[in-house]
């Protein structure tokens, strides 16, 4: 569905709205190919085209939300549209007032599209899988192909438009040499380069070189590590839960509850901030306000500020900020260790490449429990000499980013999620590896 | 189930030629209904509609998913399908031929004795307000939920050979969570049926305890704000239902999973520690464990007649006193492996592939009641409530964590502890399984969302099973 298309189906809606009432609507939707690789070979493939427009009609301090499938067709969408007004019409006399109804009372609009269709350099999603069968020969692969159109839209009866579309692939895929063995890899971006993929399978082929090494067996215990950026992504995504929202802080439910009464801090050189302006996810909110370009959250160590949704917002009195109260665009400030110098600095431990399936083992003290996954070398003199089996850690983030946080290095890698469990994801995460004094393995 | 039917009818008109093919249609009716602190959460309403085809043609299969249900929007869809249909027949891991056809016709509906419209949105509403109140009798209770929803799935498969299964799910969940503080120990309850999910209708709320479980809920959330940790060393385990369907769920569940096994899930939900030799002689657990298939349990969240590839839906054991016998795999995955299986290729809604799943996943209740249980146990702990789970890819070394822990002392039932954690290997875990409890203590609960596959899915999965009792497992509580 195009933005015209959008426009035009809200403002039907909106012309035929009664009296006092206010219609907020907004759109998701998607046109994408997914192919399921395994054995660098197709397991599944196919594509989905999907629309879903959400609409909250408002009267006085009443609001009653309700979404639906559209189907693309003008006059079909109305009739499902208006079905759904006539339900929620019918349910707003029953519910209370709403004492944290808020939303933009301005009218706003903004236009954005990302590498639109069309574009140089365009591709196509058999095309891809084509040349990637052919770059991986001999690689026992396994991964996601998700590409296509992601378009969004928000429109009021107050007259707001707004319009954010992309047009991009995310190839997220890794190489098994035996059993658990495998080194991960990601690909994304809106230009499909083929020797951007030559390179990545490249280094893919070196790390599978020392995975065939006997793998090394350690004991439980703290270990000196350096963590890869998409591992500190996973501490992050983990983070996400809860950590940074406004309705979490002042429930006492934030796993950074120490750090925010400043009872704990972590590192200074640990800034991290939620750069709206900078990532691939919309401007606007659901509500109709515009993000601001930045959020710092932590900032040299102490916490700073929450992330705000509209609900939020009202109900403690603070400014909007964000669509949701989970990052979704996060970045932090790099450190002074060259990557390449990574393995010399930390001299014998693990370097971690990637974690899996972290949680919390105790909120109160930001206690995270995780696998390692994926290639895990165990480096001696600054050398990676063997693989590690998969460890389980249990330690808190007020150490492995506090002290014993050793340094960050000067790059940083744009991660962006390959999620998409509801719909193809447009989080990311801009991120340096980091060194620390140890890590405690629980098992 | 009407309006899915024309739909049908223009599938089957605009299908291409091929060897075979399915069209899913899906309409999915949700609502949500909270209360938060006394005040009324925006309610939503959700109305879904969308067709999942499939198109096995040339040796290859493919698939197209639209909302478009108009003759030119399902004619793009079957086209898309056809496209990827060809480039499985090329490049594709498996001949597209063994993808199973099901000429299935069958009927099912979840049973529900008092239908979600029954009760006036006024009365759910009063409901709510009054099960929150309820939860904020203590300045130290800083948030409070309390939940309503429904889910009705409305599906019809059709094939090319004539197969047709029409199947109606009904859910009705309710749930309430306490959040307690003070200083910087913040605790959390859940219960009225948060962690308890079933097919049904408001019946569910008396099967679930909701009208009266606000006050222990909130009370435990108090409590255990003061009680010491839970104690770290070796101690017997005794978990209770709430948490048994995570353990069932993480380590049975997923390493059976036949397409993990195969490898399809390694880059994302991970491999397996089972592997294919394992099956007929592999001793997964203790003489006392017995692990069951069973889409028949009436209520139970994933209770069905057929699966998504048409497959009709039959109780199989796959564990039988502790040794392995069958994995969790669709008549796809067992075509492509030589297994035996079961019907569990399911999708999480209109635009997804089906793929392995777990279903109903349930462990067979064993003789004890859980005061013997207890009266077995010299030095332990009784966790109940899953609130922390991870373990690894291959689904071995895990580490869960509960909201609520219990010591025992020479059999008898002790005080509260707080943050209870254990972990272990799945792999030695079952085999210290040394009691577990009678008919009358099983309870039929499930997940709602278990997330795997690429594209990801969540799909609501069920698991039935009594308190149980482990020996010598390592556990532990909070701090850093």
């Amino acid at each position: 569905m195009k933005d015209a298309a959008f426009f035009e189906l809200t403002d039907r809606l909106t012309q035929a709205l009664r009296g006092e009432e206010v219609l907020l609507c907004n759109l998701d939707g998607e046109d994408s190919d997914f192919v399921r690789l395994n054995g660098n070979r197709v397991r599944q493939a196919g594509g989905l085209r999907a629309w879903g427009l959400s609409l909250d009609l408002i009267e006085g301090r009443r609001q009653a939300q309700a979404s639906c499938d559209l189907s693309g067709d003008l006059d079909e969408d109305l009739a499902r549209a208006r079905s759904l007004m006539a339900r929620l019409r019918e349910r707003l006399p029953h519910v209370p007032e709403d004492p944290y109804l808020h939303y933009a009372t301005e009218p706003s609009a903004s236009h954005q599209v990302q590498n639109g269709s069309g574009a140089a350099g365009d591709w196509d999603g058999a095309g891809a899988i084509a040349d990637l069968h052919r770059a991986a020969e001999g690689l026992d692969l396994v991964g996601i192909w998700a590409s296509g159109e992601l378009s969004a839209g928000f429109a009021s009866s107050l007259g707001h438009r707004h319009w954010h579309a992309s047009r991009s692939f995310n190839l997220d895929f890794s190489c098994y040499r035996e059993g658990d063995k495998a080194v991960k890899a990601n690909l994304s971006g809106f230009v499909w380069d083929p020797q951007a993929l030559a390179a990545k399978l490249a280094g893919v082929r070196r790390d599978l070189e020392i995975l065939a090494r006997p793998a090394r067996v350690i004991p439980p215990g703290r270990y000196r590590a350096s963590l890869a950026p998409a591992a500190v992504a996973e501490l992050f995504d983990l983070l996400a839960w809860g950590g940074f929202g406004l309705k979490d802080h002042q429930t006492a439910q934030t796993p950074l509850l120490r750090l925010a009464r400043g009872e704990r801090h972590l590192d200074p050189r640990v800034t991290l901030r939620e750069e709206h302006a900078r990532g691939l996810a919309t401007r606007f909110t659901g509500e109709g306000f515009v993000k601001p370009e930045a959020v710092t959250l932590i900032a040299a160590g102490r916490y700073q500020d929450c992330l705000v949704d509209s609900r939020s917002a009202k109900e403690y009195g603070q400014a909007v900020n964000a669509a949701g109260e989970s990052p979704e665009s996060l970045a932090l400030d790099p450190g002074d260790i060259p990557s390449a110098e990574m393995l010399r600095r930390l001299d014998t431990g693990l370097a971690i490449g990637n974690l899996w399936y972290l949680n919390y083992a105790d909120r109160n003290d930001c206690r995270i429990t995780g696998m390692t996954r994926f290639a895990t070398f165990w480096v001696e003199n600054g050398e990676a000499v063997a693989p590690v089996t998969a460890m389980r850690f249990d330690d808190s983030l007020y150490h492995l980013l506090g002290d014993r946080l050793e340094g960050l290095t000067w790059e940083r890698e744009l991660l962006v999620s390959p999620e998409t469990y509801e719909g193809r994801s447009s989080a990311s995460a801009l991120l340096p590896g980091i060194l620390v004094s140890g890590i405690d393995l629980a098992l | 189930m009407e309006h899915l039917s024309a739909i049908a009818d223009r599938c089957r008109r605009s299908a291409p030629a091929g060897d075979y093919w399915s069209a899913r249609l899906e309409s999915e009716d949700t609502d949500e209904l909270a209360v938060r602190q006394r005040v009324t959460e925006p309610s939503v309403l959700g109305s879904s509609l969308g067709v999942f085809l499939t198109l096995v043609r040339g040796g290859g299969i493919g698939y197209g998913a639209t909302s478009d249900l108009s003759a030119a929007g399902l004619a793009a869809a079957w086209e898309r399908a056809a496209g990827w249909a060809e480039l499985h027949a090329r490049l594709g891991l498996f001949d597209g031929g063994l993808y199973p056809r099901s000429s299935l016709r069958a009927e099912y509906a979840s049973p529900v004795a008092e239908p979600w419209e029954s009760l006036s949105l006024v009365a759910k509403l009063d409901l709510l307000r009054e099960a929150c109140a309820a939860l904020e009798f203590d300045d130290r209770i800083v948030d409070s939920t309390a939940w309503l929803g429904r889910r009705r799935v409305q599906q019809l498969l059709i094939t090319s050979d004539g197969g047709e299964i029409r199947q109606v799910f009904d859910q009705v969940s309710s749930g309430l969570v306490a959040v307690a503080n003070a200083g910087s120990q913040t605790q959390s309850r859940h219960g009225g049926g948060a962690d308890w999910g079933g097919q049904g209708g408001h019946e569910r709320l008396a099967r679930v305890g909701f009208r009266a479980d606000a006050q222990r809920v909130a009370e435990e959330a108090i409590a255990l704000l003061a009680a010491p940790e839970c104690p770290v060393g070796v101690r017997d385990l005794i978990l209770m239902p709430s948490q048994m369907v995570l353990q069932i769920h993480e380590s049975i569940g997923h390493p059976l999973e036949l397409d993990r096994i195969l490898g399809d899930e390694r880059n994302y939900a991970g491999t397996s520690f089972v592997t294919r030799d394992m099956f007929g002689s592999y001793r997964y657990g203790s003489e006392l464990l017995n692990v069951t298939f069973d889409p028949g349990v009436p209520g139970e969240l994933a209770s069905a007649v057929a699966d998504d590839e048409g497959t009709l839906a039959e109780r199989q054991v796959l564990i039988r006193a502790g040794i392995l016998e069958r994995p969790l795999g669709s008549r796809l995955s067992q075509a492509r492996s030589g297994l035996p299986g079961v019907a569990n290729a399911r999708a999480c809604a209109w635009d997804r592939p089906p793929i392995d799943r777990m279903a109903n996943l349930n462990l067979e209740p064993g003789q004890d009641s859980l005061a013997s249980l207890i009266g077995q146990v010299e030095r332990g702990v009784l966790m109940d409530t899953n609130r922390s789970w991870s373990i690894d890819d291959s689904r071995n070394k895990f580490q869960f964590g509960c909201e609520l822990g219990r010591l025992i002392e020479d059999g008898e039932l002790g005080g509260l502890v707080r943050n209870p954690g254990y972990r272990g290997i799945s792999a030695s875990f079952w085999r210290s399984l040394a009691g577990v409890g009678a008919a009358a203590s099983q309870e039929v609960r499930g997940v709602y969302t278990c997330g795997k596959g690429e594209p990801n899915q969540a799909v609501p999965v069920g698991h039935a099973s009594p308190p149980a009792l482990f020996r010598d497992v390592e556990v532990f509580g909070g701090g850093e």
